[in-house]
């Protein structure tokens, strides 16, 4: 009972903190400087006053970074299921995806926006490029983590390969798989802001959190531009979250990452 | 009349990996229908090698090797393979587990939950056919083990030291399940063991092997008539039985002057 007071009060008590710090600081700034830095308050009025504006570049960089993420992930396993199979296929593609992770993807805007046009498509492939790599490595290792006694049960009862892959190295690589996806879950709303930032448009009402980051950057909004932060920061959480669920859903039953129920 | 064809038949046969030495060395035996056969031997002397070739998982480097006179990978009879440990699957529930060699045969599920359940309640744990391997104990995961094996009905059955990993009250007990489930279908037993007991408890012939080349040096009948129960363990022919295979054992670890 009492770790479960702490766990409430101590993070209430840092986040005190940190604000009075934050009005302190502001206290001391010489008169001119003060525009750098808002209060707390003028944020959280900002928040207030453009909320529609942020829920609706939020949900812009929620669906950029969604549609990002679902491509990647279904397209990062049937890559690693291919991989897993033969170890030439294995070889012959690992330097590319190698490659495909070293390209600053922020570089690659440009091209997208003359390719597929600004907003979604550009904002969605950024995110997907992002998203990718730590999917495809993480659950290529998991397919070929599988315990090899349980392989070798398999071979003895005849398994087909198919029947292996579904039935041992699909459900063997699922906590990998999700190592995978929390990391990317994280890349994935900062992958679109970045992505928005770079690649994004107002048109259709396609603006999205990295739009609104340019305007009122421009304006030296700086209110405005502390509340899209913390926008994003929700955004990202939100993903954290499901991915976390999704996880739990998964692995709670059966994988030791999770703490035993019953026995 | 004809007799029954034999249900593993070794014929001179030898096994090295590469170009290593021999593991096993000009292995001539043959099984008999319902026969409990136990392996002991010291380690190295190819006795899970000897299981393995009868399950197909590895051929023979020369001679051969037949199922009811059919080669191990072609062969129709039904085996199954206890292994030293438990092998489940951690994410399928017991029932799957036990399922999963029936699966892979194309059984539909529906299908399955007779065989499931009859196995379980061999094995007397079918009142926890929905937990997770990971909240049995150890014994209790190797029961499950059993049931798998069980599930196909088979007619030959593989079990490379199953309890090695348990305490010996555990294991005893699990000898006088294993029993009893053998009254309950016939099958052909192959029991790799480091227990001597546990050799003699089981089985009715023993092969003591040697290693260095792996070599059936001795085989004992054990004449202790079944069923056989925990009283068995203190009859004074076990005792002798035993002091008999110690000795032989002893004598198989010793490499000759």
């Amino acid at each position: 009972m009492n770790a479960k007071i702490t766990c409430l009060v101590a993070p209430v008590v840092s986040a005190t903190t940190f604000i009075a710090f934050w009005y302190g600081v502001r206290g001391m700034m010489p008169a001119d400087k003060k525009f750098m830095l808002p209060l707390p308050h003028d944020v959280a009025t900002a928040l207030v006053e453009n909320h529609t504006v942020l829920l609706h570049a939020s949900l812009n960089i929620a669906l950029g970074a969604s549609i990002g993420l679902a491509t990647a992930t279904v397209l990062a396993v049937g890559l690693a299921i291919l991989m897993s199979t033969s170890g030439f296929i294995r070889t012959s593609l690992y330097p590319h995806l190698m490659m495909l992770q070293m390209m600053p993807v922020i570089a690659l805007a440009p091209i997208l926006v003359i390719w597929v046009g600004p907003g979604l498509p550009s904002v969605s492939i950024i995110t997907f490029l992002i998203c990718f790599f730590p999917l495809v490595v993480n659950t290529t290792q998991g397919l070929l983590s599988t315990d090899q006694k349980l392989v070798e049960m398999f071979d003895l009862y005849r398994a087909s390969r198919w029947q292996q892959i579904r039935r041992l190295r699909i459900p063997a690589a699922m906590p990998y798989f999700f190592t995978g996806l929390r990391i990317s879950g994280i890349l994935a709303s900062i992958g679109a802001i970045v992505g928005d930032f770079s690649a994004g448009s107002s048109a259709n009402d396609g603006a999205g959190l990295g739009f609104l980051i340019i305007i009122y950057g421009a304006q030296f909004k700086m209110a405005e531009l502390f509340a899209t932060v913390i926008s994003g920061c929700l955004v990202g959480f939100s993903f954290v979250l499901v991915v976390h669920r999704m996880s739990w859903f998964f692995l709670h039953q059966w994988h030791d990452s999770y703490e035993r129920s019953d026995r | 009349m004809v007799a029954p064809p034999p249900p593993v038949h070794f014929n001179a046969v030898t096994k090295h990996f590469g170009d290593g030495p021999a593991v096993l060395d000009a292995i001539n035996f043959t099984a008999r229908e319902g026969d409990f056969i136990a392996v002991i031997g010291p380690s190295g002397c190819g006795k899970s090698t000897l299981l393995r070739l009868i399950a197909g998982l590895t051929t023979p480097s020369s001679g051969s090797l037949s199922l009811q006179r059919q080669p191990p990978v072609d062969a129709v009879v039904e085996l199954a393979f206890v292994f030293q440990e438990p092998t489940l699957l951690p994410w399928a529930r017991v029932a799957a587990n036990v399922a999963l060699p029936l699966r892979l045969r194309g059984v539909p599920s529906n299908e399955c939950a007779d065989a499931v359940h009859r196995c379980l309640t061999q094995v007397r744990l079918a009142d926890r056919a929905d937990a997770f391997p990971r909240q049995l104990s150890g014994g209790q995961q190797m029961r499950v083990s059993i049931a798998r094996a069980l599930a196909l009905n088979p007619k030959l059955l593989l079990l490379d030291e199953p309890f090695g990993a348990l305490d010996e009250m555990t294991r005893n007990h699990l000898n006088e399940e294993l029993l009893t489930l053998r009254e309950q279908a016939v099958w052909t037993a192959f029991f790799v063991t480091h227990s001597i007991s546990e050799a003699v408890f089981l089985a009715n012939r023993v092969l003591v092997m040697s290693a260095h080349p792996g070599r059936i040096q001795h085989e004992v009948t054990v004449d202790l008539p079944y069923p056989r129960t925990a009283a068995t363990r203190q009859s004074s022919r076990f005792l002798e039985l035993t002091a008999q295979l110690s000795q032989l054992l002893h004598a198989a670890e010793t490499p000759p002057a």
